[in-house]
């Protein structure tokens, strides 16, 4: 059946969001989704964000009902947001950053890190479900006018760009596991590039022009994602495409609210008081806030509560100031320093002893990533007869992400940006105009579904990486020497939807019965690579690499333990994921094919 | 505790004449129960009451209602104001600040507590209800009240007589909601308990 709406859902770290547009109305603009969830016990709000947390009630709680649920045992939402504050063990959050971490197998049940015994564990791509599953829910409980279900309709889910194929694989298998089936992924700062054009309306014409390359900086709660789109004329119209993308960085808003409430915590040791973890949890809140109206400009100095635990509020609270220069200097100097252009952020040593957990990024300075990303990108953008470039040069910037709100903050990137390209010789770059920070990702992924429909102009990228396959190379070996491995490449950078690209047939052999096991690397730099073109050597910041691969040849009509040579195939599919397979060279069947996994647990 | 609205099933004829001979036997020798029949009758009896043009009866004996009957009603009544209440409990910790003695406390203390208070109830007020004000003149200029539908949404004070349109000093400006988003009260959630107790395991 055909959908009616084309919905855009943002899972984000710390929020979800939801939008739609009617398919069949011509006039019809993106509409955000009020999530009933629940606020507090017994309490059910509709909210336009859904919080990215997932509470397990303990036994003593009873159900915590919603109005489609009486006896749900766990909750979705605002409610378990709290609950992260207060009973932290028995609530998942950042599942979604999980999501991109190979160090792990995403697939076990090890959320929430650290719970109690009757907590039963999920998997990060469950948790993902999970969430998908209640905004399924508030659809299809607020649904009204005869509206389908939303598993019914055609969805667009977006993801970072800086997510590598394993991640937006198994984002997919959340969206499959509740029951939706037209599913398109889409990268969020092109969502956010979307929404832009959707306000604009039929002004957009005005506001970009061929040869603009527009820098997309999205800094959210938990992540930073970094992307580049270049305007090109194709056949006399204008033409989008996507031309960079940056690592996946976790650090966000959540860091620079720590920060601050660090610097009030210690201000308050000083005269003698220590808090305890919930007083600092209600400080970085109370420091959240103070930070906002210090931004946005109006006061010098704004007092910080951190208010009692218990009933007497009155004598029982903590108070201390903070001015705008404390803002200033914590947050946007300290997370958006003027760096210069050839500054490295720090790196995580690799080896280095580190509890588990997610990989956090070292580096605070957010303008420092960016700084490596536009170095690092230079050649993304290809420009007639011009000299060799120190940096990509955007011509304008959008912003997106709840952080990015603070004009402060926007401004400080923009005197960065502008001090880097006026040593390049570049002129500076103009802002574009963004609305609605937290919810232009859902929105513009709803707009994509019309894009996609062919009404709006389509931005065109393929694959943000290229990828590789590493292949032991034929040497005599070594003790204490790792066999050196060739880098294949088996999807070039920008592949597009719809290609497929097929090695060049490799003395590649797989084995009968057993699982065989491939390295597996990306590079967002290397563009020149075909399919089939063999690296014996790369710097470690041309290739990442990424969790290993995986593909198990079945036993029908073969030998246990016989060697079967094969070629690999890989091509974009109409979802939006990369899809591996190993082709064999004399097939028992017509199209006889076997699916490579991706995303397998790194035992490293 | 499940409030049903639903009415159950009426007995039959036959079974109804045991039920009264039954229920006559019990009442004269079980005294709750007979309170609870005359509960039950009471609205039948107030109606009647007021057909005849008497005045409204006056309170009997104090009537014993189980306490599990009498909640449900009041609670019904009462759930949208105990939400309200929990709400500002919850975002603003109104009730604590209420129930405290601030006498001893010293301007300073109030007032720290009174930010906090004003933070979040500020934050509870404005994502549930659109507050306006009546009137947009500034306080302590003069005014002038047209006619008697703009006098509906005025309290006039002072020389108050004759008739609109009125000219004073405006003193207050008012306010009016005009929007209100409650939180939905979720079946089987105990209203009564604005805040749970808080024990750190």
């Amino acid at each position: 059946m055909t959908a009616a709406f084309s919905v855009g859902i943002d899972l984000g770290t710390t929020h979800s969001a939801l939008a739609s547009v009617s398919l069949d109305d011509e006039t019809a603009t993106s509409e955000v989704l009020r999530v009933e969830q629940l606020v507090a016990r017994g309490a059910v709000e509709a909210r336009p964000l859904l919080g990215s947390f997932l509470y397990f009630a303990h036994a003593s709680e009873g159900p915590l009902a919603l109005p489609w649920d009486e006896h749900r045992t766990f909750a979705v939402g605002a409610y378990a947001r709290e609950r992260a504050r207060e009973a932290p063990l028995r609530v998942i959050s950042s599942a979604k950053s999980w999501l991109s971490y190979a160090g792990v197998d995403r697939r076990a049940p090890l959320l929430p890190l650290g719970a109690p015994e009757d907590v039963e564990k999920i998997s990060p791509v469950e948790a993902s479900f999970r969430y998908l599953d209640h905004l399924a829910e508030a659809w299809d409980h607020g649904a009204s006018r005869g509206r389908a279900p939303l598993r019914e309709q055609s969805i667009v889910l977006t993801v970072p760009a800086s997510f590598d194929a394993a991640a937006r694989d198994l984002t997919v298998e959340a969206a499959y596991a509740a029951g939706m089936e037209d599913v398109t992924l889409l990268e969020e700062p092109q969502a956010a590039l979307y929404s832009f054009i959707e306000n604009a309306g039929d002004g957009w014409r005005k506001l970009l022009v061929a040869g603009d390359v527009v820098l997309i900086v999205d800094v959210g709660g938990g992540t930073t994602d970094l992307s580049a789109v270049e305007a090109v004329e194709v056949d006399g119209s204008l033409g989008l495409r996507r031309i960079a993308v940056g690592d996946h960085i976790l650090l966000g808003g959540d860091n620079m609210d720590l920060a601050l409430a660090h610097l009030v915590a210690s201000r308050l040791e000083e005269s003698g008081t220590t808090l305890d973890r919930f007083q600092m949890n209600a400080l970085g809140h109370a420091c959240r806030e103070a930070k906002e109206r210090l931004l946005s400009g109006s006061a010098e100095e704004v007092p910080v509560v951190v208010p009692s635990r218990g009933s007497s509020l009155v004598g029982g609270s903590l108070r201390a100031t903070l001015a705008r220069a404390d803002v200033e200097r914590v947050i946007v100097d300290g997370f958006f320093p003027l760096a210069e252009l050839a500054e490295e952020p720090a790196r995580r040593a690799r080896g280095a002893l580190t509890q588990k957990g997610l990989p956090y990024s070292p580096e605070p300075a957010v303008t420092r990533h960016l700084a490596s990303f536009l170095r690092r990108q230079a050649d993304a953008h290809v420009e007639q007869g011009t000299q060799p470039k120190k940096l990509l040069r955007p011509t304008a910037v959008l912003f997106n992400g709840g952080v990015l709100k603070a004009e402060g903050i926007r401004r400080r990137i923009v005197e960065a940006l502008d001090g880097w390209l006026r040593e390049d010789d570049a002129p500076p770059a103009r802002v574009l105009p963004g609305a609605d920070l937290d919810l232009a990702v859902a929105r513009g992924a709803a707009y994509y579904g019309l894009v996609k429909r062919g009404r709006g102009l389509r931005i065109r990228g393929g694959t943000a990486r290229a990828y590789y396959v590493g292949i032991d190379s034929p040497a005599p070996a070594v003790p204490g020497v790792a066999p050196p491995i060739t880098a294949l490449c088996v999807a070039p950078f920008g592949m597009e939807e719809g290609v497929a690209a097929t090695m060049p047939p490799h003395e590649l052999g797989l084995v009968v019965g057993e699982a065989v096991r491939f390295r597996f690397f990306g590079s967002s730099v290397r563009r020149g690579d075909l399919a089939g073109t063999e690296l014996e050597r790369w710097s470690a910041t041309e290739l990442e690499e990424l969790s290993p691969i995986e593909v198990t040849l079945p036993s029908e009509g073969r030998e246990s333990g016989d060697i079967v040579p094969v070629r690999l195939e890989s091509q974009v599919t109409a979802v939006g994921t990369l899809l591996l397979e190993a082709v064999p060279l004399n097939p028992h069947a017509p199209d006889e094919r076997w699916k490579i996994e991706l995303g397998v647990r790194d035992p490293g | 505790m499940i409030y049903t609205s639903h009415v159950p099933e009426a007995p039959s004829f036959f079974a109804r004449i045991w039920l009264s001979i039954l229920v006559a036997f019990r009442i004269v020798f079980d005294a709750p129960l007979a309170a609870r029949v005359r509960a039950l009758l009471e609205p039948a009896l107030d109606r009647s009451a007021s057909d005849r043009g008497e005045d409204a009866r006056a309170p009997a004996a104090p009537v014993f209602v189980p306490p599990t009957m009498a909640i449900d009603v009041a609670e019904r009544r009462n759930e949208g104001a105990l939400g309200l209440l929990a709400l500002f409990q919850r975002e603003g910790r109104l009730v604590d600040f209420l129930e405290q003695d601030i006498d001893a406390f010293s301007d300073g203390d109030v007032g720290a507590a009174a930010r906090v208070v004003h933070a979040g109830s500020r934050r509870a007020l404005r994502s549930h209800f659109d507050v306006m004000r009546v009137r947009n003149e500034p306080e302590g200029s003069a005014v002038i009240v047209g006619d008697d539908h703009a006098a509906a949404s005025v309290k006039l004070t002072g020389n108050v007589g004759g008739s609109a349109p009125y000219r004073g000093t405006l003193r207050h400006s008012g306010w009016r909601v005009t929007n209100v988003r409650l939180p939905e009260l979720v079946r089987g959630h105990d209203a009564t308990l604005v805040a749970p107790a808080e024990v750190e395991l």
